[in-house]
């Protein structure tokens, strides 16, 4: 090989300059970033919000003892243990350390008990099964009622808009703490008679009182959903999409449920989101009035309702479900935030 | 303005109508009559009660009945508390109720948009972070808990304020307490937002530039846009906490419009019931009323539809 001169300005090329090139140089080439969809684009933005996260976290937490934890453990929500009434945390009635001292093992009381001596970790567990329950059910019938709802006005427009509009601004003024307690207070015995009839048992189940706290919360609380869905399709209907598929010949519906909800989903997420929490919110204090699910059934509002009147003596008995249930709505109100930042920018105020 | 201000009181009656019939139909829904619970007494003087209070007739014409005479002011006896009548009954009820719930609108107003105005103008401060975390537990938090948080600590580990009823100023401090805890943080959320968003505008750099002081530009020209959210807040706000929060009357024993609802609903007191509930939707609708038109005299930007 000749000798590089250092001066010449020629150009030197060397043999492996000339080699094909590897596909390392090649992707490194490559401008264009890989397409990132809405969803993980928008899991990517939330993921990096550490309050979300650590809200989400918390959910998670207390959905597995809500849900999982009180099919394996020992004691169940309804079971008077004999002698064990009013026992401080982490304590053994004295039938139970005779036991104890038998050479049986118990599992403690990890919150004591009830003045009825059911095991209050079991009770206050089941009372966020059926917290939670009650938030997200009801948001998912709010959900469908209100995107529903919100689009066919929307979408037919006119005069149907109108009528459609002016019930729900009636709704909307209508005091709803009032109507909630009596909507749930005559709903009772009707449902009680028609889960005497046949083929109607899984009301009895589920509990009458609860399936009527969802039609309360399902006759209510959709019209908040359905402005929002409303004021966004209002707004994307106009868009060119909607004219190619009306001229290629699709129906009504199918725009709605194609295009027109598909484009709204950030809203539709975040909305049913805060919507737990404020389910939660009436579901406890309904019950909290003695108007929400049937006894021996706890839920988190009865739980502290029954603790007020021994506040003296078991502080212990309203500070668990109270926390536990401030504990749930904090969580999903910022979660919801969080989502919101995530999902659906716009909707910041 | 004329053409809007009727369409909206229509609308009021509307609802109004609407929220007397679906009451109506409510009640009668329900099974077990108000004097299922009296000692034994014979069908013929449950008849004869029935007769008195017109609960023998059929269901239309006790229905057109009602709405006659609650178009005069008149909601009909009381079945439970003999010889009272509905208004009267509410006319005692309704001031305590309205004299817990005023204190609380105010103190929820002079803390809320203050605050508010703090944290927006120290935004990204500590001053702004623990305010906000303030404001989202008090909307996380429901009020009974608050409630009896406030009467566990202050009320019966320290005693020094008193649990039970309204008699003496330091009787208010912790209905008041839990009553405002809800708005004042949703009070100061709103304001801090709305606040931001006036900081950014053009016209308060001109305030600035023009020569005017921090404090002028802030309390005049900021304040006043700002403020506009939590006017249409208000409406709402001041009606339910003027009738009183069931909750915190029924913890602290106070002897309002609120309970005397509960107990309505309890003792299936149907007159008592339809009435307050009347009176309280009257009440909100005209609340709502009186800020829309407030709303639109205080911002000329809005257009009346």
């Amino acid at each position: 090989m000749t000798k590089k001169n250092p001066l010449s300005l020629q150009l030197k090329f060397d043999p492996e300059d000339f080699l094909p090139a590897t596909n390392e140089e090649k992707e490194s080439l490559v401008v264009m970033r890989e397409s990132v969809g809405f969803w993980r684009d928008g899991a990517r933005r939330l993921r990096k919000n550490k309050v979300a996260m650590a809200c989400l976290f918390v959910i998670i937490i207390i959905m597995i003892f809500a849900f999982i934890v009180p099919s394996f453990y020992p004691y169940s929500y309804s079971e008077q243990i004999q002698g064990a009434n009013n026992m401080k945390p982490f304590e053994f009635s004295a039938e139970e350390q005779a036991r104890i001292a038998a050479g049986e093992k118990l599992f403690p009381h990890i919150f004591g008990t009830d003045k009825m001596g059911r095991d209050y970790a079991i009770r206050v567990m089941m009372g966020s099964r059926i917290s939670l329950l009650v938030g997200m059910v009801a948001a998912v019938i709010i959900l469908v009622i209100g995107s529903v709802y919100g689009s066919i006005a929307a979408f037919a427009g006119g005069w149907v808009d109108l009528i459609m509009m002016r019930i729900v601004d009636i709704i909307y003024t209508i005091p709803d703490i009032l109507l909630i307690v009596l909507l749930s207070f005559a709903l009772k015995s009707p449902l009680k008679t028609l889960a005497s009839i046949k083929g109607f048992h899984w009301l009895s189940v589920m509990g009458e009182n609860l399936v009527s706290i969802f039609v309360v919360f399902a006759l209510l609380y959709w019209v908040g959903m359905a402005r929002m869905v409303r004021s966004q399709i209002l707004q994307l209907k106009e868009s060119e999409y909607v004219t190619a598929a009306r001229a290629l010949g699709a129906s009504g519906g199918r725009i709605i449920r194609k295009h027109l909800l598909t484009n709204c989903i950030g809203t539709l997420i975040v909305i049913t989101t805060l919507q737990i929490p404020s389910s939660i919110f009436t579901e406890s204090f309904l019950s909290f009035l003695g108007l929400g699910v049937a006894v021996p059934m706890p839920s988190l509002g009865s739980l502290a309702s029954e603790a007020i009147n021994g506040i003296n003596t078991f502080p212990h008995l309203l500070f668990i479900p109270s926390i536990v249930i401030s504990l749930i709505i904090l969580s999903f109100n910022l979660l919801g935030d969080g989502l919101r930042d995530a999902f659906d920018p716009k909707l910041k105020n | 303005m004329g053409k809007y201000l009727l369409k909206r009181v229509l609308l009021a009656i509307v609802t109004i109508w609407a929220v007397a019939t679906i009451t109506f139909c409510l009640m009668n829904m329900v099974p077990g009559g108000p004097f299922l619970s009296e000692k034994a007494i014979s069908p013929a003087a449950t008849a004869a009660l029935e007769a008195k209070y017109g609960l023998d007739k059929p269901f239309f014409e006790r229905y057109v009945t009602y709405l006659k005479d609650a178009c005069h002011g008149d909601f009909g006896l009381s079945l439970k508390q003999r010889g009272r009548t509905v208004m009267d009954i509410i006319s005692t009820k309704f001031p305590v109720s309205a004299r817990v719930g005023g204190v609380a609108v105010l103190v929820s107003l002079l803390l809320g948009v203050p605050l508010g105005v703090v944290a927006a103008y120290k935004r990204g401060t500590a001053i702004d972070s623990t305010l906000s975390v303030l404001a989202t537990l008090g909307i996380a938090v429901p009020s009974f808990v608050i409630c009896t948080v406030l009467m566990y600590f202050f009320g019966v580990k320290l005693g020094w304020l008193p649990t039970l009823g309204l008699s003496t100023p330091k009787h208010f401090i912790m209905p008041v307490f839990a009553l405002a805890a809800y708005p004042t943080s949703y009070i100061t959320r709103l304001m801090r937002s709305s606040m931001l968003d006036v900081l950014g505008q053009d016209y308060m750099r001109t305030a600035r530039a023009k020569g005017l002081s921090q404090k002028v530009s802030l309390f005049k020209h900021a304040l006043r846009n700002a403020i506009l959210p939590v006017i249409t807040y208000l409406g709402p706000m001041i009606a339910y906490t003027l009738v009183g929060s069931f909750i915190v009357e029924k913890i602290f024993t106070i002897p309002g419009l609120g309970g005397e609802f509960i107990k309505a609903i309890n003792g299936r007191d149907y007159t008592m019931i339809m009435g307050t509930t009347i009176f309280l939707a009257v009440f909100m609708v005209i609340m709502l009323l009186i800020v829309d038109i407030v709303y639109t005299i205080v911002d000329p930007r809005i257009k009346l539809k």
